[in-house]
């Protein structure tokens, strides 16, 4: 049961071969047996999802009309606020903390019927590519225990990997959905910019955040893309217009006549060679598809890591600026006639982790006088210059793709020490938060190498989003076709060791 | 090259309110000089006839009817603090003696 997709599941659920309960129980089952080596996961709520799952099959026995994908299960990234659910961000300075209010994105989780599993583990405050940065512990890859599942959004794309759950909401601020899919052998989409709401969301860079659906097939994530997308007078930010076809457009397909850019900078050197190799076949396969491949260039993306590293560490420093030990979370110190001041200094040293630290103290230096012009307004000019680049990139093709990742994944521990090195894997996806347009990952096969997986990287113009489910749509299927079964079969998934 | 000293790194730690320790501030002032080789490279290409772009929408002001709706109650928004006192949020001492 639980080895299905969502879209199968809701197929069993609405025709009554299986009910919402034993389904969300067949799940909870799996976590039992193989969160121990995994750890996907930072907090189950056995007891909430069972009484959500019996009150859909309640729904549902009384004919009622329910929504695409009710009463399947999903794993919620834990920087999303669930009312009276533990919401940690995977850091000390919020262990114990139980919102007082659901995130939108949850409302419309739970408006669509959808059983929230628990929360899953991540760096903390997303800050991070392999889920080392958790204040938990790691995530271990499925396909690879002792490799990282990606991040920050690991514990998402792991629990999906190892059939914990098929569905799995991520948050993407340079990467987080994307590169996690990626080295998982998952499908990860990062909406336009202000496509789904930021109410609840944990901020850690408020101009680049982004949640989003992850799920082990191109339609799965459309029906969840549908289910958590809209405008939300709750978040400034978000977007007031339709939200895209993009259901529709993973249901066709059809990319015959499309122009597919293949962007020349985010390929070649330090590209591994079974990653370029994987890249190559997908073209193909959509140029076989009746898709035209052409070739673009956009000189401004070399500068985007460096940006990145200023802009969101910035915005950082100034969004969590909130963590200061009086209205809730942690607080230590606090002894008689200590001042506010030094148990602000004392609860932020031991709750935040080196990471959050260092990005804090950057961003703290970005900012400061003297140094603004040189640090962050530089990043944000280079933040135009990027965001140019897609657009005149956008002139000459539908969509853009390259590998979601130089790599595939690494071993646990093998770039902890090494912030730069760690930073380097996120080049592929860092552009897309930059301009605040669409970008999808999905499986591209495994690398002749190492035996991982690869992930091919879609962009869209902003609001275009059903282009990149088009466009994964064709790839997906004309993959399957060529491996006669989907990627995930041949995960060691626990059974096998590898 | 830009570097960092360690006493650098502890005004920082300061303004951002975070204790470090003397470890933390010589390791995390080491890593900076090499962190900020790397993003000084955004000055290459930032020239003067460069905008800068602050966010990715072109947002104006976004404004609401002036309403009351309802919101927390005050057992709610007091529900994470670590310590209250007759409905409020009890914190430490903010202003000095005098």
């Amino acid at each position: 049961m639980i080895r299905s997709n969502a879209t199968e599941m809701a197929a069993k659920l609405a025709t009554g071969e299986i009910t919402s309960v034993a389904l969300t129980q067949a799940h909870l089952d799996r976590i039992s047996a193989v969160d121990a080596d995994v750890h996907a996961f930072l907090h189950i709520d056995t007891e909430g999802a069972l009484a959500q799952a019996a009150a859909i099959d309640a729904k549902r026995a009384k004919g009622e009309k329910l929504s695409p994908l009710a009463g399947v299960p999903l794993a919620l990234k834990d920087v999303m606020a669930q009312k009276g659910i533990p919401t940690t961000c995977g850091s000390k300075i919020l262990e114990g903390w139980r919102p007082p209010y659901d995130s939108t994105v949850v409302a419309n989780l739970k408006k669509n019927d959808i059983v929230i599993l628990g929360k899953t583990n991540m760096d903390e405050f997303a800050m991070g590519s392999s889920t080392e940065n958790s204040a938990y512990g790691p995530t271990h890859n499925p396909w690879d225990l002792s490799r990282i599942p990606g991040g920050s959004g690991g514990g998402s794309s792991a629990a999906l990997a190892a059939f914990e759950a098929p569905l799995a909401i991520g948050t993407d601020t340079g990467g987080s959905i994307r590169q996690p899919a990626a080295v998982t052998g998952t499908v990860g989409v990062k909406p336009t910019y202000g496509g789904v709401s930021r109410y609840g969301l944990v901020a850690f860079s408020s101009s680049l955040d982004q949640a989003g659906p992850c799920a082990r097939t191109v339609l799965d994530a459309a029906l969840l893309h549908e289910a958590i997308s809209g405008h939300d007078p709750k978040d400034a930010t978000s977007i007031n217009a339709p939200v895209p076809q993009v259901v529709n457009a993973a249901k066709s397909g059809d990319v015959k006549g499309m122009k597919i850019g293949v962007v020349k900078e985010l390929n070649g050197d330090g590209y591994q060679a079974g990653v370029r190799a994987r890249f190559e076949e997908s073209l193909e396969l959509l140029a076989k598809a009746g898709a035209e491949i052409v070739e673009v260039s956009a000189p401004n993306f070399e500068y985007a890591l460096a940006a990145y590293y200023l802009i969101a560490p910035s915005e950082c420093s100034s969004n969590l600026a909130r963590f200061d030990a009086m209205r809730y979370g942690l607080r230590v110190g606090d002894v008689d006639g200590a001042s506010a001041e030094s148990v602000m200094n004392l609860t932020r040293e031991v709750g935040f982790g080196k990471e959050v630290k260092r990005r804090i103290i950057l961003g703290t230096y970005a900012l400061s006088s003297g140094y603004y012009d040189a640090y962050y307004g530089s990043a944000q000019k280079v933040r135009t210059l990027i965001t140019q680049d897609f657009i005149r990139a956008f002139e000459k093709a539908d969509v853009l793709v390259s590998p979601t990742c130089p790599t595939t994944a690494f071993k646990i521990g093998e770039k902890a020490n090494d912030p730069l090195a760690m930073y380097l894997n996120d080049i592929a996806t860092i552009p897309v938060n930059m301009a605040g347009i669409g970008g999808m990952s999905l499986p591209s096969g495994l690398a002749d190498e190492d035996g991982l997986p690869v992930g091919f990287q879609i962009m869209s113009p902003v609001m275009k989003d059903e282009r990149m489910y088009l466009v994964g749509a064709a790839l997906e299927a004309a993959l399957l076709s060529k491996w006669g079964a989907p990627l995930l079969d041949k995960a060691p998934i626990m059974g096998g060791a590898r | 090259m830009t570097s960092l000293s360690r006493d650098d790194v502890a005004k920082l730690a300061g303004l951002a309110r975070i204790e470090m320790s003397e470890e933390e501030l010589v390791n995390m002032a080491n890593e900076f000089t090499v962190i900020l080789d790397a993003v000084a490279r955004v000055q290459e290409v930032a020239g003067a006839d460069v905008e800068a772009t602050s966010h990715p929408l072109p947002l104006r002001n976004i404004f609401r009817p002036d309403v009351v709706v309802p919101s927390l109650t005050p057992e709610e928004a007091l529900s994470g603090a670590p310590a209250q006192e007759e409905q409020r949020f009890r914190v430490p001492q903010i202003l000095g003696e005098e």
